[in-house]
């Protein structure tokens, strides 16, 4: 579905990307793993067209999406920070999107899902951090697109919102799509997640499933497996 | 480019500062209007206020703008549209909710006074016209320099300096210059450095439409002996848009090429 071609990226004389090549395939949720600075989020922006990589391909259905727009309304995508317009209302904002989109829309199911009801007509600079990333799950996944990409997206949910995110991405990934996300949360990768990609220094260092991960470096669990993983690389 | 337009307008004309620029505006022409008691002196005075303050608060809000909606920009980015039309559709919002603070807030005390049934009304239009063309280049300047620099602090900082130049600065230099080279003739050399700056094109339009020569200063005297009124009218109009369309084509050349 996706595929990317030795794809560099540098910002100024930091090498971010260096010659990634990948292919993502729909019905599969897959986690990108790494430290912090590694080029998660270089790599899923330059998939958006956020950042617009030096050298390398990304192809998308069968066409190189570089400097193009049209086939982003293929994909839904949930920013890390979820900031918006402090004067807007939730109602408008979920509105805006709609605006933008013209295409098929789900949101009142969600927002009952999150609970989100009695904050739709306050403006947004008045909503707790954790609401606001509720209201940027209700506008990533009441698109029905086929990729979803998702930045750390439990990050300020309760454990509430956050089993119900888990039941969503169930739902989302039994229609067939292709659910890309990047985490820290170790538990959610090995409960949800069908393939790894481990990014260092901006190399792709491991791609495979949990249990290839969790085999190869001698640990019974994900999060000190991928501590060896990374003790090893340095070695 | 419309709709994010109409969403930013909605946003930023329920903002704390928009109402508050109102309010001030609506203060001081008021006060101006009550002080003076007469129309023309009133459209002076205003235009010395206009002259010095929708350079700054352009220059503020949009930087402020630019940087609070920086996150949400890289959410818009993600959906199906050019960067072009966000940018475009952002930078209007920002300009169109300025403008409509300086228009009602100085517009209104003057229609109380009957600046519709005056002689005066062509002069007043002149000097909302003069406010809204700074409005627009103004902010459009610093939504660029907070576009251009992630760093707060320098955005803020060259944004501020560069108004700082245009209003105060540079008048000193020009007279530097004039003092320096007064056994030249300079007029040229005054009116070529009048063209690149915009609040100094603004007086000189200004005061080319009010015919009040005894107050347009060395600058406009020269562009009045040069050109004639109508002429220069028209050359410090054209450079004006000059200031508006080119620093726009930069910053959607710019846009293309820009990581978010």
């Amino acid at each position: 579905m996706i595929k990317i071609e030795n794809l560099n990226k540098a910002y100024k004389k930091n090498q971010v990307l260096k010659d990634i090549n990948l292919e993502l395939e729909k019905n599969k949720i897959i986690a990108i793993l790494g430290p912090n600075g590694s080029g998660k989020t270089t790599l899923i922006k330059s998939i958006l067209g956020l950042v617009i990589p030096q050298k390398g391909n990304i192809i998308f259905n069968g066409q190189s999406v570089i400097g193009e727009w049209e086939y982003r309304n293929k994909i839904s995508y949930l920013p890390q920070i979820a900031s918006f317009p402090e004067n807007l209302k939730v109602s408008e904002l979920i509105a805006l999107v709609k605006d933008i989109r013209q295409q098929d829309v789900e949101d009142e199911h969600l927002i009952q899902y999150f609970k989100l009801d009695e904050e739709l007509n306050k403006p947004l600079r008045n909503l707790s951090g954790g609401t606001r990333q509720k209201v940027n799950m209700v506008l990533a996944f009441m698109l029905d697109s086929p990729v979803i990409i998702l930045d750390e997206p439990t990050v300020g949910l309760d454990p509430v919102a956050i089993s119900r995110f888990k039941s969503l991405l169930k739902e989302e990934k039994a229609k067939g799509k292709l659910i890309i996300f990047t985490t820290h949360i170790m538990s959610l990768v090995q409960e949800i997640a069908d393939e790894i990609i481990f990014l260092l220094e901006g190399d792709i260092y491991f791609q495979g499933s949990v249990e290839e991960l969790i085999s190869q470096n001698g640990s019974s669990k994900l999060e000190s497996a991928i501590t060896n993983l990374i003790e090893k690389s340095h070695a | 480019m419309l709709k994010i337009l109409k969403y930013s307008l909605f946003d930023l004309v329920r903002s704390n500062w928009s109402i508050a620029y109102l309010t001030f505006y609506l203060l001081v022409s008021s006060s101006i209007l009550y002080m003076n008691g007469d129309l023309t002196k009133s459209i002076i005075s205003m235009m010395n206020v206009i002259l010095l303050l929708i350079p700054l608060v352009a220059t503020v809000f949009g930087a402020i703008y630019m940087y609070n909606s920086r996150e949400f920009s890289e959410l818009l980015l993600s959906h199906p549209i050019k960067r072009k039309s966000i940018f475009l559709g952002q930078y209007f919002g920002l300009a169109i909710s300025l403008s409509l603070s300086f228009i009602i807030g100085v517009g209104l005390p003057f229609i109380f006074r009957g600046i519709f049934g005056s002689p005066q009304l062509s002069n007043f239009l002149v000097l909302i016209g003069v406010g809204l063309i700074l409005s627009f280049i103004f902010s459009l300047l610093s939504f660029f320099v907070a576009l251009r620099f992630e760093n707060r602090i320098k955005g803020f900082g060259l944004s501020l300096f560069i108004w700082l130049f245009m209003s105060i600065i540079y008048d000193g230099l020009l007279l530097l210059i004039l003092i320096w080279f007064e056994s030249y003739p300079t007029e040229k050399l005054a009116i070529a450095l009048t063209l690149i700056n915009p609040i100094d094109l603004g007086r000189v339009l200004i005061m080319l439409f009010l015919d009040t020569s005894a107050l347009m200063g060395y600058t406009g005297a020269v562009f009045y002996k040069f050109f004639g009124a109508w002429q220069g009218i028209l050359i410090s109009l054209s450079s004006l848009l000059v200031w508006l369309i080119l620093p726009l084509y930069l910053l959607l050349k710019y846009t293309k090429r820009k990581d978010f």
